[in-house]
């Protein structure tokens, strides 16, 4: 490796949720206390946030060298300050290893999951400590701000950003500017803007990547977007599921005033601003703004009909915007590198990346952001590694509870606003679970209605109602009760909740549903006439049994089993079975077999057990 | 200092405004563990609504409580990536060895557990929280474990 002293070098570790909950806190101790005791100086060891690849955590990063370990533990951290840090070789040992060909992978840009990446709201996520401002201001964050705040009118701003063609990253892709139009020509004496950072749908996470590894890129957004339609006052709506979000953002605010960001008189201009953080308390509805308007003011987090536009009348009947976090984060870098650099970007409806949250059954799990119009194929496979353990593609999930489920045909589908629509599913907020052979479409179109029947507020016949029959017929159907009329009477229901509901999370709720239905029919039709979940995930259709040939008579089924179901010893050589009338078909003993010899099939009706 | 002095020091930090009934919602929850009926009846006074609104609103929302929470808090992840990777298997493991089902406590008070739509650990899916801490990659028996039971081998 090329030498560097040793003094110049950067330590990184990634102190982010993912990172810590695999033991980054003591490695970050450890570091710090071996660096204390070898007396090397001149070592820079840094925190920093998420880097978006939080299965391979804990992550610890040398630079210049930009030398990427992964999976790194506290008994690691002696070996790479002697090795690395004082005698220039690195630790082969802790580098990544590529899923495919199992090659060690030396350098950060040259692991695949990165290299086939285009980041630009991700791009200073894990390269910079969060909790320091002086870091953020370093790599250019707040300079965009200088330019807008001396030299722009709202009026240039709101053309740059039209010019830009920028969409709205919340889900539903609405041109920016245009909103923004409305609310700096609405009347109000006070309007307000609002970060969306309820990451509601389950599955996405990048907004919580953000927040906590680049705040102040949030922050310059917001404080930008609001003196483009004249609001003086800020909301940061953040989930409080995300304490270390809420933490670092808390900070970054705080340093923001501190150093004349927030507060009166922005950077010597007449321009004033500040920001307050409110914790969502836990609805999915409230990702809807005008729902998550009611729940700033106070009361149920429920939508109401609009018109009026939140623009014209939003939070305290006051013109309000309400942006995401990933939309917020790119107003800087459009204004630092030109509306034409963004719109080059992506395609011509879509300009622009999209910033997906991948995860389920593929080998590298983690935040991925790719040019718009890139096909799902090439982030599956290329960035993502494809499926794990021999495992077969069945589909992919976007969009959350709204979304739907894409099979083989259509991994060829370039990922835009548009193309994800025609193909029944929609962007979303940006969360994209693989799915291999284990998993049921048909559970999984009643997980997702199960969860948004549970969340959903009620206001409405038929988002409540119509979740609720929806639910039903699914559980039947999973359950084995399911009848041949079945699958005409979800369709009929899931596209009348879509026609007549009153707001978002009603109109795309039947989604998962109605992409199951028609992409995986087959797997409908076999749990409705042969009573057999091909995936053998659906609870009531499978049975246990334990095979002779392999079964070592250990007997921890026998122990684990919660209803004594199963039978057998081995100082009496009696063969152990599991009894069928007893069973609750919980898995434990499949799971805890040591020899495998505990057998999952699902045979259907008409086969002997 | 006694729990109406506690709740008085918060209110205090509030404004009279229907806008900080969720805030304070949160705080008393975070001090106190959960909201009780005696807390209800001075927040209502205190925002100037109806006890009866108030419930309205907190019981809305998923985060809030109305019983006190065991010492051990246990959130199992379900999550769209954790369903993916059988976090079904986990709840019901978790609710089999600690013989309670989610949304209840244990009767000594040690343990809650509930269930959470996503942590947005998906990465290391599937996991749970106990109090503060993530727990990812779990499978049953790494779940048994960090709740500390195991079964051995019959002899």
């Amino acid at each position: 490796m090329s030498g560097h002293a040793s003094n110049d070098r950067t330590v990184l570790v990634c102190k982010g949720t993912g990172c810590v909950s695999s033991g980054a806190g003591s490695i970050f101790d450890a570091l710090a206390a071996e660096l204390g005791k070898t007396g090397l100086a001149g070592i820079d060891l840094k925190l920093t946030g998420c880097h978006g690849f939080c299965q391979r955590g804990p992550i610890v990063i040398v630079e210049p060298d930009g030398v990427f370990y992964s999976a790194v533990q506290e008994q690691d951290v002696a070996e790479i300050v002697e090795s690395h840090l004082m005698n220039n070789v690195a630790v082969e040992r802790l580098f990544y290893r590529d899923p495919v060909t199992d090659k060690p992978i030396m350098h950060y840009k040259d692991i695949p999951f990165y290299a086939n990446q285009d980041r630009i709201v991700l791009k200073n996520c894990g390269h910079i400590n969060p909790e320091k401002i002086e870091d953020s201001i370093e790599v250019g964050i707040y300079s965009a701000l200088k330019k807008v705040v001396r030299d722009m009118t709202p009026e240039q701003l709101i053309e740059v950003i039209k010019t830009s063609g920028l969409r709205g990253r919340g889900g539903a892709g609405f041109p920016a500017a245009v909103k923004w139009k409305f609310c700096r020509d609405a009347e109000g004496d006070q309007k307000y803007i609002i970060c969306n950072a309820d990451e509601g749908d389950p599955g996405a996470f990048m907004d919580r990547s953000i927040l906590e590894a680049s705040p102040h890129q949030v922050i310059e957004g917001m404080i930008i977007a609001g003196y483009a339609i004249g609001a003086s006052k800020g909301y940061f709506y953040v989930r409080a599921e995300y304490p270390l979000a809420v933490e670092r953002l808390k900070i970054a605010a705080d340093q923001a005033r501190e150093k004349g960001l927030l507060g009166k008189n922005i950077l010597g201009s007449n321009f004033d601003f500040d920001l307050q953080i409110f914790l969502g308390a836990g609805a999915f509805v409230c990702g809807e703004e005008t729902a998550l308007i009611a729940s700033i003011e106070g009361y149920r987090g429920m939508p109401r009909v609009r018109p009026p536009f939140p623009a014209q009348k939003g939070l305290f009947g006051k013109p309000t915007i309400i942006n995401n976090v990933k939309t917020l984060s790119y107003l800087a870098e459009i204004i630092n590198r030109g509306a034409g650099w963004f719109a080059s970007i992506g395609t011509a409806k879509s300009p622009g990346t999209a910033v997906f949250a991948l995860t389920g059954k593929v080998a590298n799990c983690g935040l991925v952001e790719v040019p718009m119009g890139t096909p799902l194929r090439k982030i599956i496979y290329d960035i993502g590694g494809g499926i794990p353990g021999g495992g077969r593609y069945k589909a992919v999930q976007t969009g959350g509870p709204s979304g739907g489920c894409l099979p083989e045909s259509l991994l060829d589908t370039p990922v835009d606003f548009e193309n994800l629509a025609a193909a029944g599913s929609i962007m979303g907020s940006g969360g994209m679970i693989v799915m291999d052979q284990d998993s049921c479409m048909v559970d999984i179109a009643r997980y997702f209605i199960e969860f948004t029947h549970s969340e959903s507020c009620g206001k409405c016949v038929p988002c409540r109602v119509g979740s609720q029959h929806l639910l039903r017929l699914l559980t039947d159907i999973t359950e084995g009760r399911g009848d041949s009329s079945m699958i005409d009477r979800l369709l009929k229901l899931a596209n009348t909740v879509k026609a007549t509901s009153l707001c978002g999370l009603g109109q795309t709720a039947p989604n998962p549903v109605l992409t199951t239905i028609r992409h995986f029919r087959n797997e409908y039709e076999a749990h409705i006439i042969e009573k057999r979940c091909p995936a053998l995930k659906c609870k009531a259709l499978l049975v246990y049994d334990i095979d002779q040939e392999k079964c070592k008579s250990c007997g921890i089924c026998k122990k684990s089993c919660p209803t004594q179901a199963i039978t057998g010893s081995k100082k009496k050589k009696e063969p152990f079975i599991v009894h069928q009338e007893q069973c609750i078909k919980c898995g434990t003993c499949w799971t805890v077999c040591p020899y495998e010899s505990v057998q999952k099939t699902s045979p259907g009706i008409g086969a002997s057990v | 200092m006694n729990s109406n002095g506690k709740l008085a020091e918060i209110l205090a930090q509030y404004s009279f405004e229907r806008g900080n009934l969720v805030p304070i919602l949160q705080n008393v929850q975070e001090v106190f563990g959960y909201i009780s009926r005696d807390t209800v009846g001075e927040i209502a006074n205190h925002v100037n609504v109806s006890c009866s609104d108030i419930y309205g609103v907190a019981t809305f929302y998923t985060m809030f409580r109305f019983k006190p929470v065991g010492r051990k808090h246990i959130n199992v992840c379900r999550g769209t990536a954790c369903h993916v990777k059988d976090a079904d298997q986990i709840l019901d493991q978790v609710q089999r060895v600690l013989g309670i089902n989610e949304g209840e406590t244990s009767a000594d008070g040690e343990y809650s557990l509930e269930t959470v739509a996503c942590i947005g650990c998906c990465a290391l899916a599937p996991c749970m929280t106990i109090n503060k801490d993530v727990h990812g990659r779990l499978t049953s028996k790494k779940a048994l474990k960090i709740l500390g039971t195991a079964v051995k081998e019959e002899e």
